[in-house]
């Protein structure tokens, strides 16, 4: 095939992955949207296959089939509670792979400066998601400490190897050759950057990281296209750049806190929150329901501990339970919990909750006064010296009566104290989620 | 093909992506994610073409190492996303609840 009637095959593949990304965007056809855009990249793959310049086919097949493997054994082993690991996971191994793409182009003959270029920005911007997923992916599943990490000249350390960055690229493009060790600075240095660019991110921002290495992943990809004259992997790589552009700033905007903040200031870390003070009022599962029982409305509030006790199939049978006894069940949902965009509601669609019990933040606030009862599967209220201070939140403790479901008075993840437990209309379930809402459950039943 | 063409293409599919995307619901975020995850895996024709033309043994090395890392992101997101909105289809079908 000629390289023209290849690339007639790349506007195919392109507009089936645009056609794909919009009908992922609505509930309605997602499942179509992803399986359009599953078949623009075999289009785009199997096109590419006919080109002359490919590498040998027993790598190509071995390589395949390794892959394919390790993907499709994964994505169906999954726990649903461990999809942001994985998403980063899987972004190293994008990252990785655009990073190498780089570098072999380098080994085709004849490159412009302008094609050094492109192919150096890959390799930095491939090598940087590459580590930095990786760490994202120790700090999410607590391999690591998934405090954040802030320590005094950070931001002169960051500066110098942006420095060293700049130089050793110029570097390499004054004297462009596959042994030059500028190379393997400039690779050594983005995979720092990658980690160093994590480090300050504390476990309650994870949201925001995952979806900014997503973008990344996509400008990678983006930029190897520019590397070896590539459109498709310009347009699909870029279109990912932009999406996830966009979910980083939805997460932003959720937490009230700009991009820049969330990168660099070392989020939970700085100040001390105020020590709060107060009693609090713990309850048993018996008096739970016999609140419940008596309750017309009832919201639940998820947050990550609904998922670490794999509590949403019990919380759902409650809910259920609960829709018998008469009571109006929602399920509102904060745009951060969890620790990606949506998460909690992939957790509960999981479950089986019908999704238009789900309610999200600006709709539930309003009316959170004539609700009954919250049920709060750990999420936080502030006050204003607490760290997370001015970002929007459920109003649970307007609510009539606000139960929240606690394993023990530790901080969270977030590592944020909550004056919520402490308030007058709180009470405190301790345990595990999961065995305290079966044991509400066990009541309804009696 | 030359630079500024290919400029003009990058300019138009960021505008197109913002476009796509900004007024996605909250509840598909999670797969949104992931499936532009999988996307951006299209690095694999870059693997695959990028280190043909030479003869360098590293070359092949690294493009058929860049090829596996590709698949596993193109493999593994798009069946993830698959699963992912397979269980936001199914309503009441299963009472006890797919556990995975």
């Amino acid at each position: 095939m000629s390289l023209e009637i290849i690339n007639l095959w790349y506007v195919v593949s392109a507009a089936l992955f645009i056609f794909g990304l919009k009908q992922l965007g609505s509930p309605a056809t997602a499942v179509k949207g992803n399986k359009l855009s599953s078949i623009a990249m075999l289009i785009a793959v199997v096109v590419t296959l006919f080109n002359e310049n490919i590498l040998p086919w027993e790598w190509i097949i071995g390589a395949i089939l390794v892959g394919s493997l390790i993907g499709a054994i994964t994505a169906q082993k999954v726990e649903m509670t461990s999809m942001p690991e994985m998403v980063a996971l899987f972004n190293g191994s994008g990252g990785i792979a655009s990073l190498m793409v780089g570098w072999a182009a380098l080994y085709n003959v004849g490159n412009t400066t302008f094609t050094d270029i492109t192919i150096l920005i890959s390799i930095l911007i491939g090598g940087m998601t590459f580590s930095g997923s990786i760490l994202a992916w120790g700090k999410l599943s607590e391999v690591i400490n998934s405090a954040a990490v802030v320590f005094g000249a950070q931001r002169f350390v960051n500066a110098l190897i942006l420095v060293a960055i700049v130089v050793c690229s110029v570097m390499f493009c004054l004297e462009p050759s596959v042994e030059s060790p500028y190379l393997y600075a400039v690779i050594a240095l983005a995979l720092i950057f990658g980690v160093m660019a994590v480090l300050p991110i504390g476990g309650a921002d994870m949201p925001v990281v995952i979806s900014l290495l997503n973008s990344y992943s996509g400008l990678a990809a983006c930029a190897a296209g520019f590397a070896i004259n590539n459109n498709i992997l310009i347009v699909a790589g870029s279109m990912v750049g932009a999406a996830g552009i966009i979910l980083t700033n939805i997460m932003c905007k959720a937490m009230n806190r700009s991009l820049g903040h969330v990168l660099f200031s070392g989020f939970g870390t700085v100040k001390e929150a105020t020590k709060v003070e107060g009693e609090v009022k713990p309850i048993n599962s018996e008096d739970a329901f016999l609140i419940l029982e008596a309750a017309q409305s009832v919201t639940f509030v998820p947050g990550y501990g609904m998922a670490v006790a794999q509590a949403q199939h019990v919380v759902r049978e409650l809910g259920e339970l609960l829709e018998k006894n008469g009571a109006e069940v929602t399920y509102a949902i904060h745009p951060v919990a969890g620790r990606m965009p949506g998460h909690m509601n992939v957790l509960l669609a999981e479950a089986n909750v019908p999704y238009d019990q789900l309610v999200e933040m600006e709709d539930i606030n309003p009316r959170i006064d004539k609700v009954d009862v919250a049920v709060v599967i750990p999420a936080a209220r502030n006050d204003e010296n607490s760290p997370i201070y001015g970002m929007p939140i459920i109003n649970v403790d307007y609510a009539q009566t606000v139960f929240v479901l606690k394993r023990s008075m530790a901080s969270g993840f977030s590592g944020v104290d909550n004056p919520l437990f402490f308030g007058d209309n709180t009470r405190m379930l301790f345990g595990d989620a999961k065995q305290s809402i079966a044991a509400v459950v066990a009541e309804f039943k009696t | 093909m030359d630079a500024v063409f290919l400029a003009l293409i990058l300019m138009l599919s960021i505008f197109l992506g913002f476009e796509l995307i900004s007024k996605v619901p909250a509840t598909l975020h999670t797969p949104l994610m992931s499936g532009a995850n999988a996307i951006s895996g299209i690095t694999i024709v870059g693997a695959l073409i990028s280190a043909g033309s030479g003869t360098d043994m590293l070359a092949t090395i690294l493009g058929a190492a860049a090829v596996m890392f590709a698949t596993i992101n193109v493999v593994g997101g798009y069946m993830v996303t698959n699963r992912m909105l397979s269980m936001f289809k199914k309503k009441d079908v299963d009472p006890s609840g797919g556990k995975s």
